[in-house]
């Protein structure tokens, strides 16, 4: 039971005085929504959408308004709080999980004139739909290096949310990584089916530690894993989607950020310029779409410095996270040397890499 | 498939933490029953303890009083419903459905600036000798005094139940209201006393998730552990024993099916997610074919003098 209650940050009649176009009483040219599929506060991933909204507000002093749902399920509840949004006068509706895809191409063919922008998303059906997503597998490799490095029982544990191919990009490229530097390293992988649960959360991390995983990964929103880490002690986490830094330096040694202000800026900009168009965006650590929290002191100097210059590769576009020879878990082979995945291949990932153990769910 | 790494004792621990919270909801959800009466809003009575325990915990830095909080807040809202349904004959399924949306949105509102906050949770104790003890002192004796608690409630209520006085007036309560009012016993007093307690037990378990099980305040972080509460009761045929097997068995399942995940087992994931709800759903089935259910007789149904 999900609240559906739509909160705005300014009046709810304004944004209907603007759905009707009457620019004099309007002080704000264009009106942005976004759709979280959890609460502002999870201190994750809608977190930093969440700021992000804030800071692109700001950014234009007045000229955007913004709107903002939150806990929207990935269901039949999604179409409607999109279409809501649509209906209430939003000029362009960020929709930020995976699972709205479909919701939002739907809506998108019933409001042609509102500019729709799908996260980590690859379906673009109508011309006012855009995708846009951030190369987190690019920060999972460094997590991998340091990972792999740090671990003393060789056991590393991923809390893995659903099986969609982000999630399991994001798990092959940690264990590419790891396993480059620490060849006994092994992934135990918990699945969740949930972005976010802290019960659920803190629960699979300490099966995680309990089965000896002494590093623990996690795709999901919240910080329950960070908190059941520290309660367990000597383990060590990363930062997910945000900066977790409250659990600096331990458990958390380093972080992946998902910094959306820059994207979010520059499509408002283009709807007011009137020059958006459909596309999609893929950026990483190089266009700073993808941050690395800071890397504590518990992570001992040489290793830092590794994951920093792998930073660096990474963001220069010197070094690619899949760079060949890379064997599907199968055997076949996926990658030869030397060679570098396509985003086709990339975006499409539904296997993992020679290795793991596991099988991926379907 | 290794399974070597599933430690037997950590398991056991982790299951009674996983199952405290429904324990202390489902022990007191099932006196509110055994007096006749029928609260739906034990999730929303939850969420509320979940707050409430979590922001007295962190102003005051007193887990304690978080959980004496929890109690508190969680039994005023249950009063409400006492009020509603005893006093105002409203119906108990919609009134008790609406509390749950109450403690959902009330929760939401409340928690707001205590998001992203961490908690001050309740210490491990070290019993003296017991502690110490191979195997079984990490298993059974080196936890908070919140699951020591919920176990002696349990055998408190059930001690309650059947050698008290007063325990035999509340189950008459719950049998036969006609029949307990004509001996002269006041049915709406004891009616409230009962959903008064079951409230301050829910709350309590809304605490401890907040407060040690996850331990952080998010919105909407009981996901359904009130209902799981009141099918446990149900499971449990309103005795108290087998309300601790049911939860038991349900934290159990929670996490035994992430411990057979992370140690590799070859199960279908989709299927080990599901299980906990596949088990209640089958257990439930088993006790309704058997058709003895051991349900008050009065159970749901409203009660005035005048009748």
């Amino acid at each position: 039971m999900k609240r559906r209650t739509l909160l705005t940050t300014t009046a709810a009649a304004t944004a209907m005085a603007l759905s009707f176009g009457s620019a004099a009483l309007a002080e704000a040219e264009v009106t942005a929504g976004f759709i979280y599929i959890g609460p502002p506060g999870d201190g994750g991933w809608t977190y930093e959408h969440d700021q992000a909204r804030q800071k692109m507000e700001a950014h234009f002093d007045g000229k955007v308004k913004t709107v903002y749902q939150e806990n929207v399920p990935e269901s039949a509840d999604a179409e409607r709080a999109i279409t809501q949004m649509a209906l209430s006068g939003a000029d362009i509706i960020f929709t930020t999980s995976f699972g709205y895809m479909d919701p939002t191409n739907a809506v998108a063919a019933k409001f042609p004139n509102v500019k729709f922008e799908h996260a980590t998303g690859y379906k673009r059906e109508h011309p006012n739909v855009t995708t846009y997503s951030a190369r987190f597998y690019e920060g999972r490799a460094i997590q991998g290096h340091i990972a792999g490095k740090m671990t003393k029982t060789n056991k590393i544990g991923y809390i893995a949310s659903i099986p969609i191919p982000e999630v399991i990009r994001g798990i092959n490229s940690a264990y590419i990584h790891a396993k480059r530097v620490n060849p006994d390293v092994e992934f135990s992988i918990v699945w969740l089916y949930t972005w976010f649960d802290p019960a659920k959360e803190a629960d699979a991390a300490r099966a995680l530690i309990e089965n000896g995983a002494d590093v623990v990964l996690q795709h999901t929103d919240s910080t329950a894993p960070q908190a059941a880490a520290q309660e367990a002690g000597g383990v060590i986490t990363f930062g997910q989607a945000s900066d977790m830094y409250d659990y600096a330096p331990m458990p958390r040694v380093s972080s992946i950020i998902d910094d959306w202000a820059p994207y979010y800026i520059e499509r408002v900009q283009a709807v007011i310029d009137g020059t958006w168009e459909s596309q999609d965006t893929w950026d990483g650590i190089g266009k700073g779409m993808v941050g690395i929290g800071e890397i504590t002191d518990a992570v001992p100097a040489d290793v830092k410095a590794e994951a920093l210059a792998m930073k660096d590769a990474l963001a220069s576009g010197e070094y690619h996270a899949f760079t060949g020879p890379i064997n599907k878990a199968d055997g076949t082979a996926w990658l030869a040397e030397g060679e570098t995945a396509s985003d086709g291949d990339l975006l499409g990932m539904n296997f993992y890499v020679e290795g793991i153990t596991a099988e991926v769910p379907n | 498939m290794d399974l070597s790494s599933i430690n037997p004792a950590l398991l056991v621990a982790s299951i009674m933490i996983s199952a405290t919270p429904i324990l202390l909801a489902a022990i007191g959800e099932m006196v509110v029953e055994k007096s006749g009466v029928l609260n739906l809003g034990v999730e929303g009575m939850m969420i509320t303890g979940a707050v409430v325990g979590f922001a007295v915990a962190v102003t005051f830095t007193s887990p304690l009083l978080g959980f004496a909080a929890a109690a508190l807040a969680a039994a005023a809202l249950s009063l409400s419903f006492a009020v509603l349904t005893q006093y105002l004959l409203s119906n108990q399924v919609a009134t008790g459905l609406g509390l749950t949306l109450v403690g959902l949105g009330l929760s939401s509102l409340i928690g707001k600036p205590y998001e992203g906050m961490k908690a001050v949770t309740l210490p491990k104790l070290d019993i003296p000798i017991l502690s110490d003890l191979p195997i079984l002192g990490t298993m059974l004796f080196r936890h908070d005094i919140m699951v020591y608690v919920s176990l002696l409630l349990v055998a408190l209520v059930w001690a309650f139940l059947k050698y008290t006085r007063a325990g035999l007036i509340l189950r008459a309560v719950g049998e036969s209201h006609d029949s307990a009012h004509a001996l002269g016993y006041k049915v709406v007093r004891v009616r409230v006393l009962a959903i008064l307690f079951g409230g301050a037990c829910a709350g309590l378990g809304g605490a401890y998730l907040s407060l040690v099980r996850v331990p952080q305040w998010t919105e909407g972080m009981t996901a359904g552990a009130g209902w799981i509460a009141l099918a446990i009761v149900v499971f449990a045929s309103w005795r108290a024993g087998r309300v601790m097997i049911g939860a038991y068995l349900f934290g159990g399942v929670t996490v035994l099916q992430l411990n057979l995940q992370a140690a590799g087992a070859a199960v279908p994931v989709a299927l080990l997610s599901a299980s906990p709800y596949l088990i209640t759903i089958l257990v439930l089935v088993t006790i309704s074919a058997r058709g003895v259910h051991g349900a008050p007789a009065s159970l749901g149904r409203p009660f005035h003098a005048s009748s």
